[in-house]
């Protein structure tokens, strides 16, 4: 029986949102501004333990023992947990279930949790973890992609450290071009950096069942693993969401979630777990670093004959999502553009790295810096205007991917140039002093205009949205028409989908309200008593979770028109909704909506399926993808060629979104995507040297500030897809995609220097490359100008 | 861990020599960092917050005596006119939730390198003043600050304010960070004119184990200013000279690599802030603005 009684969420607030395509501010905006959003590490429960996780402070060791002895005995500890506690499957994984619960025999990464603690207090159960007594021996971690990928490499896996290849060929694979060029690129480590860390609730329910509070992107999938590791049934597992802190991929793999359920069942007491800033950065997945190798060729006039492109992503010690990752890197290498020809190699390898994941952009943020710097160096050397070259070779419906899928309708690359390219530019910066804010350097005060260069750049990119290579993805959603208290109509909507701050709540308000055509609408707390939403990613939840609820909905008014129609004799297709009733074709009332439901509610549940997609073939072709969504940046940047340091100006761009839901939280999502792709290109890397990271703070992990971050000018464009609902493209990952590569042109065109790594540091910038250290001249000697000690 | 909250510095200075080991706290703002980040576990936390003697400045034979707890808010607010090279080192630092909290005898306490507060108070030659039940005593700041977070506080004694002379030439503070705010020094350079003295102070920070005054920089300059007789008929400086400058201010850096920066972008960065804060601050002596 259950001791604790249930955190109860608050009943869903009724919203009156405006109709699909109109703004309608967020219901959460309101409370998150004021800082009176309930978090996920806000929880709370009367009697509750804390967890805490102890974790591998190397990134390779074997594991000879772990000796709980003292940390048990530590008055307020309630349970020390190892691997021979894990009830049921003691590994779990989305796609491959390779990581273990808590680690045993072997640790792969540094942080990788290998024991647990409840205790009274968290930092009784902080302590206790440092009495935990692990025997390691330490091993060489295997920290270079590349070499993980050789024969000889100690195997991190028994499959083998290739955890997928994609050999994609397309076209004629001898073709040969009048110019080619080459590069190489690489991307380092992004990090989702939420700003709520991982954290959640695990109740015991008496019976041996838990329930689960907790921050999530996809409720079922956890669901799903947790069930199979905690030995129990899904029905024994329910999760309820708790307010999400940012997400961006990095809650798409399990942390703690296990871990939590593990604890309570074991003390038969809630469990709360949170991680600090610090352990967050050890707690999920990371953007996959990236080394590419392109080569493309072209005709004098700029026209793509091929691309050959490499591509070795580090997918640290577990799966994860690697796999799909791989994927989307190996399709969209290309960009983009109308490429005859494909030759595409991408591996992605375990290491003893951090593992990597899903992030904002997934797979196609890399390749994007690496296209994107492609088509700038080809348009240097064929004398062509950079713009120029990426319309003449701009993908349009009609043509084929490098993976044969024919483009459908709406693909207006060339149109999203050229309107970004027609937009105004930001006027010269004005002679005379300059407020330091509009300078690089801020007002760190390092510049006054001196060696101050601006710098102008463009990137187009692309990707999937929704699941892709043959997943049945789907989306569930209960839509209930019913009275209140007080006899007015109210629609209910139940889904799972996550609100990790996109704003899916209030869609869903939205499509609820412009198909039933009632004012007043609740969404209800997502959870696991309704059926799955599919995950708050890849763009997808709009489409997919507003798809069913618009499919829901359509389900309820026919029901509703069906009862009126027999009510009154009449036939139902005779018959439609309008301002809160029901009216016949010339218009008359034949039944306000309370006089409809007051002999009962109607209510429907759907799954909504979206078209088939299939798996690649042995050659990488294959229809794999269900939808294109591309976008266009323009950056201007100031570059103080000296020093390296940067303040971008603007940023322009320009998206196809198919239909603009709701126009303000598409420009959050403009906004933010952008924010982070500026993030990526100049200061957003986790430091990794021999598997260990360097920087797990915010104080050295670098996010772009206000004063880092300039304002977007925005263009969208709204050619309806019509296999959309509604004609919508998902819009969440498009702008951090073509960000960086515009950033970067920027710089590039403001130092006049190759940049071939993101994020770019300052050293780069200025051409600091190697160490030096001057040799001292005689103090005082004037030494001629061009005295100056060694520079690279 | 006892949290003691004396309204005195008597009553501080007590608690002090009962518990030597005690933790002093003024603004927080690297002490709660310490305390989360699980690195720090005193036994007694002291908060000096409700001592209003240390929140006190005023003048003292020529020079200002500022007390310890003074914010960087404040002293940007009230000494900005007084104290510019400090004012503008206090404006680069953190974000203004921490500018309104930190304080520079906390700046003094932590001892970083990277203590955007120090560099100004080693061109100023300021002294720090150390209480104890013991007494009071003065050290330069150069002999306070004895190595990366460290520094010559005793056992049982507190920072109780810091003494500057009030500024009588132009003053600069420029300082690399990879991002436009809310960044921890990546270098910088601190420089001040004494046209009294005909003398240029420069001082390199995180470019160290400590800030590091850069004297053979100093001594070049004065010799040039000397020289042209730039004091009394000040023009603009040349290039070479202001180069020249700069890259005996790198000779005088000592940096590492690290997560923020290359040693080689650091040398090369103090030069070229050398370089340019000499030229805005003579720029600004020859305009007569002093
Ligand atoms: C987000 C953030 C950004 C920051 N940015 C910067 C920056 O840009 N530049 C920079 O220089 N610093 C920065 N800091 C660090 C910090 O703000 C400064 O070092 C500040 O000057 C510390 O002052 P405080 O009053 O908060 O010191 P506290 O944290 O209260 O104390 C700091 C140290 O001094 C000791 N101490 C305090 N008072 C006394 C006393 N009276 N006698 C003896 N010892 C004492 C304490 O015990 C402690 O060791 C930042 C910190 C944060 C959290």
């Amino acid at each position: 029986m259950r001791t604790t009684p249930l955190p109860r969420p608050a009943p869903a607030p009724v919203q009156r949102p405006g109709v699909v395509g109109e703004t309608t501010t967020r219901i959460d905006g309101g409370p998150k501004v004021k800082g009176e959003f309930e978090y996920s590490s806000d929880l709370w429960a009367d009697g509750m333990l804390w967890g805490a996780t102890l974790r591998s402070p190397h990134p390779h060791a074997t594991i000879w023992s772990i000796d709980i002895s003292r940390a048990l005995a530590l008055p307020g500890v309630y349970a020390v947990l190892t691997h021979e506690d894990v009830p049921g499957r003691k590994v779990y994984g989305m796609e491959i279930p390779d990581q273990p619960v808590l680690a045993w025999e072997r640790a792969r990464y540094q942080g990788e949790a290998i024991a647990l603690v409840a205790a009274d207090h968290p930092e009784t159960a902080r302590r206790a973890c440092d009495a935990i007594d692990v025997a390691y021996e330490v091993l060489e971690p295997l920290s270079d992609p590349e070499r993980a990928m050789a024969a000889d490499a100690p195997k991190l896996h028994l499959s083998g450290n290739v955890l997928r290849h994609i050999t994609l060929r397309h076209g004629d694979q001898a073709a040969t071009a009048d110019v080619v060029m080459t590069g190489e690129y690489e991307v380092g480590s992004q990090d989702q950096a939420f700003l709520g860390p991982e954290s959640g609730l695990a109740v015991p329910d008496g019976d041996g069942g838990v329930d689960l509070y907790i921050a999530t992107q996809w409720l079922h999938v956890d669901r799903d693993q947790l069930a199979e590791s905690l030995g129990l049934s899904p029905e024994q597992v329910r999760l309820t969401m708790a307010g999400v802190g940012g997400a961006f991929g990095g809650r798409e793999d399990l942390s703690m979630q296990i871990h939590a359920c593990m604890l309570a069942l074991h003390t038969d007491r809630p469990v709360k777990i949170v991680y600090n800033r610090e352990e967050s950065f050890f707690g999920h997945v990371h953007r996959h670093p990236c080394r590419m190798h392109y080569e493309h060729g072209a005709t004098r006039d700029g026209e793509l004959v091929y691309v050959k492109a490499r591509i070795v992503l580090d997918g640290g010690a577990y799966a994860s999502s690697s796999t799909a990752v791989c994927s989307n890197a190996a399709c969209f290498a290309c960009g983009p553009y109308n490429v005859p020809s494909a030759t595409v190699d991408c591996s992605v390898v375990y290491t003893n790295n951090p593992p990597c994941g899903a992030m904002r952009g997934f797979g196609a943020v890399q390749v994007a810096f690496g296209h994107e710097s492609q088509m700038d160096k080809l348009a240097a050397a064929l004398g062509i205007d950079p713009v120029e070259l990426r319309i003449k070779n701009a993908l349009a419906p009609g043509h084929r991917l490098p993976t044969g899928q024919v483009v459908r309708e709406p693909a207006p690359v060339a149109e999203l140039l050229e309107r970004l390219r027609a937009m105004p530019l930001p006027p010269d910066a004005s002679p005379g002093p300059r407020d330091l804010r509009e300078l690089p350097g801020g007002v760190s005060n390092t510049t006054h205009g001196e060696d101050v260069r601006r710098g102008i750049g463009y990137g187009v990119g692309f990707k999937n949205v929704g699941f892709s290579e043959g997943f049945d993805d789907y989306a569930t959603a209960r839509v209930a028409l019913s009275l209140d208290g007080d006899g007015d109509p109210l629609v209910s909507v139940h889904t799972a989908a996550a609100e990790v701050g996109q704003g899916v709540v209030t869609v869903q308000a939205q499509i609820a309200r412009t198909e039933l055509q009632v004012e007043r609408v609740a969404v209800l707390t997502a959870d696991t008593q309704v059926g799955s939403a599919g995950s708050s990613s890849a763009s997808r939840q709009t489409y997919m979770t507003g798809g069913a609820v618009k499919m829901a909905c359509e389900a309820v008014r026919e029901r509703l028109l069906q009862r009126v129609a027999d009510h009154a004799g009449l036939d139902p297709f005779d018959l439609s909704l309008a301002g809160g009733a029901v009216i016949d074709s010339r218009g008359e009332t034949v039944a306000t909506l309370a006089e409809a439901l007051v002999s009962a509610p109607i209510e429907e549940t759907v799954e909504f399926h979206h078209a088939e997609t299939y798996p690649l073939d042995e050659n990488g072709q294959g229809d794999a993808h269900l939808q294109l969504a591309f976008s266009a940046h323009r950056a201007v940047a100031d570059v103080d060629t000296r020093l390296g340091l940067v303040r971008v100006v603007e940023l322009a761009t320009t998206q196809e979104v198919g239909k603009a839901l709701n126009p303000q939280a598409l420009d959050g999502q403009i906004d933010g995507g952008s924010a982070q792709g500026l993030g990526l290109a100049l200061l957003e890397e986790i430091q990794i040297r021999d598997s260990q990271v360097l920087n797990a703070s915010f104080t050295d992990y670098l996010l772009p500030t206000i004063l880092d971050m300039p304002p977007v000018k925005k263009q969208v464009l709204e050619h309806p897809d019509p296999d959309a609902p509604y004609g919508l493209k998902g819009v969440g990952e498009p702008p951090n995609i073509s960000t960086p590569p515009a950033v970067v042109a920027a710089l590039r065109s403001a130092c006049s220097r190759e940049l071939a790594r993101i994020p770019v540091r300052p050293e780069q910038l200025a051409g600091i490359d190697e160490p030096r250290r001057s040799r001292p001249p005689a103090p005082g000697s004037r030494g001629p100008a061009g005295a100056r000690p060694t520079r690279s | 861990m006892d949290f003691l909250q004396p309204t005195s510095l008597t009553e501080a200075l007590d608690i002090m020599s009962a518990h030597p080991e005690a933790l002093p706290i003024l603004g927080g703002t690297d002490v709660m960092v310490e305390l989360n980040f699980d690195r720090r576990r005193p036994a007694q936390i002291v908060d000096l917050g409700r001592v209003a003697e240390l929140d006190d400045w005023g003048a003292e034979n020529g020079r200002l005596r500022i007390g310890a707890g003074v914010t960087y808010a404040r002293l940007i607010a009230d000494l900005g006119e007084r104290l510019p090279g400090l004012a503008i080192a206090s404006r680069t630092v953190g974000s203004p939730q921490i500018r309104n909290r930190g304080t520079v005898g906390g700046n003094l306490g932590t001892s970083s390198p990277a203590g955007d507060g120090l560099p100004p108070l080693y061109v100023s030659d300021a002294e720090v003043e150390l209480v104890s039940s013991e007494g009071r005593r003065r050290v330069p700041v150069e002999r306070f600050i004895t190595g990366p977070k460290r520094n010559s506080l005793a056992p049982g004694e507190l920072i109780s304010a810091f003494l500057i002379p009030e500024a009588e030439g132009p003053q600069q503070y420029a300082k690399i960070g990879t991002r436009n705010a809310m960044v921890i020094a990546v270098c910088s350079v601190a420089l001040a004119l004494h046209p009294s003295e005909r003398q240029v102070a420069a001082c390199v920070g995180s470019a160290g184990p400590t800030p590091i005054r850069a004297l053979d920089a100093e001594r070049f300059i004065a010799g040039v200013l000397e020289e042209g007789n730039l004091w009394e008929s000040p023009r603009a400086l040349g290039d070479t000279a202001l180069r020249r400058f700069g890259e005996l201010v790198e000779l005088a850096a000592r940096p590492i690599s690290d997560v923020r920066g290359t040693a080689a972008y650091r040398l090369h960065a103090v030069g070229v802030l050398g370089e340019r804060t000499l030229k805005w601050a003579w720029n600004d002596y020859c305009g007569g603005s002093r």
